[in-house]
């Protein structure tokens, strides 16, 4: 495979492209879902090809193909520097790469038990045994699901480097719903999105999907009864589940250096941040400390090397509290004047690599959930994403939990149904005064991360711990 | 590749089936060009081709399904790639022969007369080997008491081509570079940002019913803002034909309105008589078809859709017509049921809901399939994803002037964004304007108005009473996700809920 990308990589330099790169990709993936009792729907594909990538002045050029011979390869080389060279018709500024050393490596990620190989006839009858207990628990609608993706890529680039690397990715997910005459209720575990990493079916084993479809179908049936999240503001504790979807839409996406450009403007957005202002902008308190670590064995962003085979590694992008890094390519990179961040990739062959979150999230603090608990007054505990919504400058946010409780006098008290809450990202983060600790540190993976044009959808990790905010506004409604 | 290749690739599967199983198989070949541009540039400029064979398979009630991208080419025996995961898939695909190929230029000009023959080698193992795959998975899966069978043999509404244009189908970069270059040129200096995209789509579909049918398609797309001082102003078409999209036009426009939104105000929360422009108009339809309008959520209880009762203000009509000559797509759907007129709402009152063939057996009562089923569709139900609004028998269209011209005092509003669902039944959506606001005093249009979130139910903002207007601007609007295209005019509706303000 690896001479199939040499020969894109060739063909792109001979038409005129000043830089290429080729990456072969072949995806195994694996999908199975289950609904009350019945497997509704089993999907396996294998998806092959390659995509060639060249650079002429201001614009990248992209062709692919799944033509995956010698003349197919050459094929893409030659129709992505053409492309690229058709964008002069509308010029810009010539772009720079930031300097990346040129490596030959090979990459795996760990995996115990390859999913793919784990029998049809195991994977059916878990989801079929867990909705049945979601159904038996009350819920009308009891689901569950798996995906696994096995991902094998060699990237070429006209620098010289040759990596290839082998991707395991799997996880889960069930839920209940409860419906009621006026509105659904519905419960999802462990997440709203499941749970999903770089891992073997060993992750599916260690979530324990049996010993917890019970709860999750009776907490759906009893928010039906629920009293309404009040509408005020207060304390707020925030459990690990929706903390990764706030670190994902109002960090992570607002410190993509790409957006920050303007090169998402139209679609995705742009950001808040102004380039300017990194190192001093304060974002929130001095407890928050956010990473992008793409080596954390296990979670969902992790990789040896990204598609533009700059490898793997942490970058700082909040230090108490003050923000002080960005996601980035090798172009957006030369263009800020910093290392390449080596956050970027492509979810197959077929489309161009963009800058994609790796595993962004808070490092752990010193407290607990716990503890958050207890030294709350007056105040709303939610857990487990329902909804999101956030402005096309990553500012302004309104969120949705399944669950809420209320807190009263250090205890958790009556369960609350459609709880939301609202804030402006800087001041909300800046109200963050109580971390959740090592022991509580999750690494939440988000499967479904859609971006670029043509649209990809990209898999993503969140480390993430309980927090707690303060004054802020929920029980939004309309 | 030609459509006879298509086909022959399509029956070569139903033939290695034979009557082990009921089956559908569906070949697609696609190749999308997009043209991409920020900051007044073209940054990325992308071109994909790819062909994609898709098998389901019941045997004695237990269903699979397989897709597979239909890899080609007789260069794959490296060592490598045998060994290792990827080897597998290599193992089933097998060598053989390859196919002629031809040269670069244009993405439409190349010919692939090579093409390969029923008994082609390398694909009919690669056939074979995801045959006997889809078989064997069926075997071991648990009875699914759901599986309706196979869509019966029935003829297409609509010609298969209805939806294709030659021109956009050979287009390439240079032509939709043509577009991106008027478009921003027309800014006079604004920052301009989007896509121009041009593609084409045909596919062969065949089951073991004896169904066959065949279809191609093109699609054309711009949809790009112009941007001045903070204040962002989009401007969109959709179509089969690029041709039909007009650059410098719609870049004029768009500068224009970004020009007139500069300076915003702050408005307080609260809920405010408003104009939707169509863009808005076609995120509401769209939200009506995936979570309303869907045949499973209706068959579980989940939709806010009762058939037979005035939902609706009496002055809307609403419809699924994938046959109606300004829409995209193809005339039948993945399980090659043909697509008709489906009429979801007359005059007000709530008609029919989507179906797929799982979703109508499910429904009862002699219930078949209209024809939207999806590639998910069995777990998140049919969705109809060609839809209409418009005025009913009872009320008139009017031009966007007198809409705005009617509203005491309200807020004209360009484009939602970021919207979401808080409660799939009521259908309370959350979610921010975008791409200019602005107020509208005494039936003049005022200062333009900063972002502002929402939370609304979408069915009780077009409940009886609540439209007072109707636009004559009705144009097809794409969404982001998916082939989904709605076409919607503007709305002028009583009240829409403000929950606050995006940026305080």
């Amino acid at each position: 495979m690896m001479e199939l990308a040499e020969v894109g990589v060739e063909a792109a330099l001979a038409a005129g492209a000043q830089y290429a790169d080729a990456r072969v990709m072949a995806i195994s993936a694996e999908s199975m879902s289950a609904q009350n009792g019945v497997v509704e729907a089993l999907n396996q594909s294998d998806r092959a090809g390659v995509g060639v990538r060249a650079l002429t002045g201001s614009s990248w050029g992209f062709a692919a193909t799944t033509d995956l011979c010698a003349a197919g390869a050459r094929r893409a080389g030659e129709q992505a520097a053409l492309t690229s060279r058709a964008s002069a018709r509308v010029p810009g500024p010539a772009l720079e790469l930031a300097t990346v050393p040129a490596v030959t490596d090979h990459w795996e990620s760990a995996c115990e038990e390859d999913p793919l190989a784990v029998p049809l006839t195991e994977k059916a009858d878990l989801l079929v045994e867990l909705t049945n207990t979601l159904r038996a628990a009350g819920a009308q609608l009891g689901k569950a699901s798996y995906r696994i993706w096995d991902t094998s890529k060699w990237l070429a680039t006209s620098e010289g480097a040759r990596l290839s690397q082998r991707i395991r990715e799997c996880g889960g997910l069930m839920s209940a719903t409860a419906i009621g005459d006026g509105e659904t209720q519905e419960r999802s575990y462990p997440g709203i999105r499941g749970q999903y990493g770089t891992s073997g079916w060993e992750l599916m084993r260690h979530l324990d999907f049996p010993g917890n479809a019970r709860r999750t179908g009776e907490e759906a049936v009893a928010l039906l009864s629920a009293p309404l999240c009040p509408e005020r503001r207060c304390d707020l504790i925030i459990g690990s589940e929706q903390m990764a979807l706030q670190i994902h839409e109002s960090v992570g996406h607002a410190t993509e250096l790409d957006r920050i450009l303007g090169w998402e403007a139209a679609f995705a957005g742009t950001s808040w941040l102004d380039l300017n202002q990194m190192g001093s902008l304060r974002f929130g308190s001095p407890l928050m400390q956010v990473v992008a670590d793409a080596t954390l064995p296990g979670a969902l962003g992790s990789f040896g090397y990204d598609d533009e085979g700059t490898p793997a590694h942490r970058v700082e992008i909040v230090r108490d509290g003050i923000w002080v890094g960005v996601l980035s390519g090798r172009d957006s990179a030369a263009l800020a004047g910093i290392p390449a961040g080596g956050m970027v990739r492509a979810d197959g062959h077929d489309r161009i690599p963009m800058v994609r979150m790796t595993n962004i999230g808070l490092l752990p603090g010193e407290h607990s959930l716990e503890q958050m608990i207890a030294e709350t007054e007056d105040g709303i505990y939610m857990d487990t994403n329902r909804s999101w919504s956030i402005d096309d400058r990553r500012l302004n946010f309104q969120f949705g939990c399944q669950i809420g409780w209320e807190v009263k006098n250090g205890r958790l008290g009556r369960m609350l149904r459609n709880p939301t809450y609202t804030g402006i990202s800087p001041e909300f983060w800046g109200s963050l005064d109580m971390v959740g600790g090592p022991g509580e540190w999750r690494f939440w993976g988000t499967p479904n991360c859609g971006k670029g044009q043509p649209i990809q959808i990209g898999r993503t990790g969140h480390p993430a711990v309980p927090c707690r905010f303060r004054n802020v506004r929920v029980g939004v409604r309309g | 590749m030609s459509e006879p290749d298509l086909a022959a690739l399509a029956d070569e599967a139903m033939d290695l089936v034979g009557g082990r199983a009921q089956a559908t198989v569906s070949v697609a070949r696609r190749r999308q060009g997009l043209t991409r541009f920020a900051n007044s540039f073209v940054h990325q400029n992308v071109v994909d081709e790819h062909t994609d064979v898709t098998l389901t398979v019941s045997v004695d009630g237990r269903v699979a399904t397989t897709a597979s991208i239909a890899v080609d080419g007789q260069e794959l025996g490296s060592d490598e790639w045998v060994s290792g995961r990827a080897g597998q898939a290599r193992a089933r695909a097998g060598g053989g022969d390859g196919h002629g190929s031809g040269g670069g230029g244009r993405e439409g000009g190349r010919g692939r007369e090579g093409g390969r023959g029923r008994e082609g080698g390398r694909e009919g193992r690669k056939l074979a080997d995801l045959v006997e795959r889809a078989l064997k998975a069926a075997a071991v899966c648990p009875p699914d008491p759901g599986w309706p069978g196979v869509a019966p043999p029935a003829p297409q509404r609509a010609a298969p081509d209805l939806h294709y244009d030659e021109a956009c189908a050979l287009a390439g970069p240079a032509e939709r570079g043509d577009v991106v270059a008027a478009f921003v040129a027309a800014g006079e200096g604004l920052s301009s940002a989007g896509y121009c995209s041009s593609s084409v789509e045909e596919v062969f579909f065949a089951n073991s019913a004896g169904q066959r049918l065949s279809g191609r398609h093109t699609g054309a797309a711009l949809d790009a803002i112009q941007r001045a001082g903070g204040s962002d102003s989009v401007a969109a078409v959709f179509s089969s034909r690029l041709a039909d999209i007009n650059g410098s036009s719609l870049g004029r426009a768009a500068a224009q309105r970004a020009k007139a939104g500069v300076d915003a105000v702050e408005l307080p929360a609260g809920s405010y008589e408003v104009v939707l422009l169509p863009r808005c108009t076609a995120n509401i339809l769209y939200f009506y078809g995936v979570y309303g309008f869907n045949g499973k959520a209706s068959n579980e209880r989940r939709s806010f859709v009762w058939p037979g009762e005035a939902q609706f203000d009496a002055a809307l009509d609403i419809w699924d017509d994938a046959t109606d000559p300004r829409q995209l797509g193809l005339g039948f759907d993945i399980e090659g049921t043909p697509k008709q007129r489906l009429a979801m709402v007359t005059a007000g009152t709530s008609g029919a809901v989507a179906h797929d063939l799982r979703s109508a057996a499910a429904a009862g009562g002699g219930t078949v399939s209209t024809g939207h089923s999806h590639l998910g569709s069995h777990v998140f139900g049919p969705a109809a994803t060609n839809m209409f609004l418009a005025h009913s028998a009872r009320a008139e269209a009017r031009p966007v002037a007198e809409l705005v011209a009617s509203v005491a005092r309200g807020l004209l509003v360009s484009d939602l964004w970021y919207t979401r669902v808080l409660d799939p039944k009521t259908l309370v959506v959350t979610g921010l304007t975008r791409n200019g606001v602005f107020l509208i005093e005494g039936g003049q249009i005022g200062p333009a108005v900063t972002n502002l979130r929402f939370t609304q139910s979408y069915p009780a903002a077009l409940a009886p009473g609540r439209v007072l207007g109707i636009g004559n601007d009705g144009a097809l609007q794409g969404q982001n996700y998916g082939a989904n295209a709605s076409h919607a005019p503007s709305l002028h509706l009583s009240a829409w809920h403000f929950t606050g303000n995006a940026s305080a």
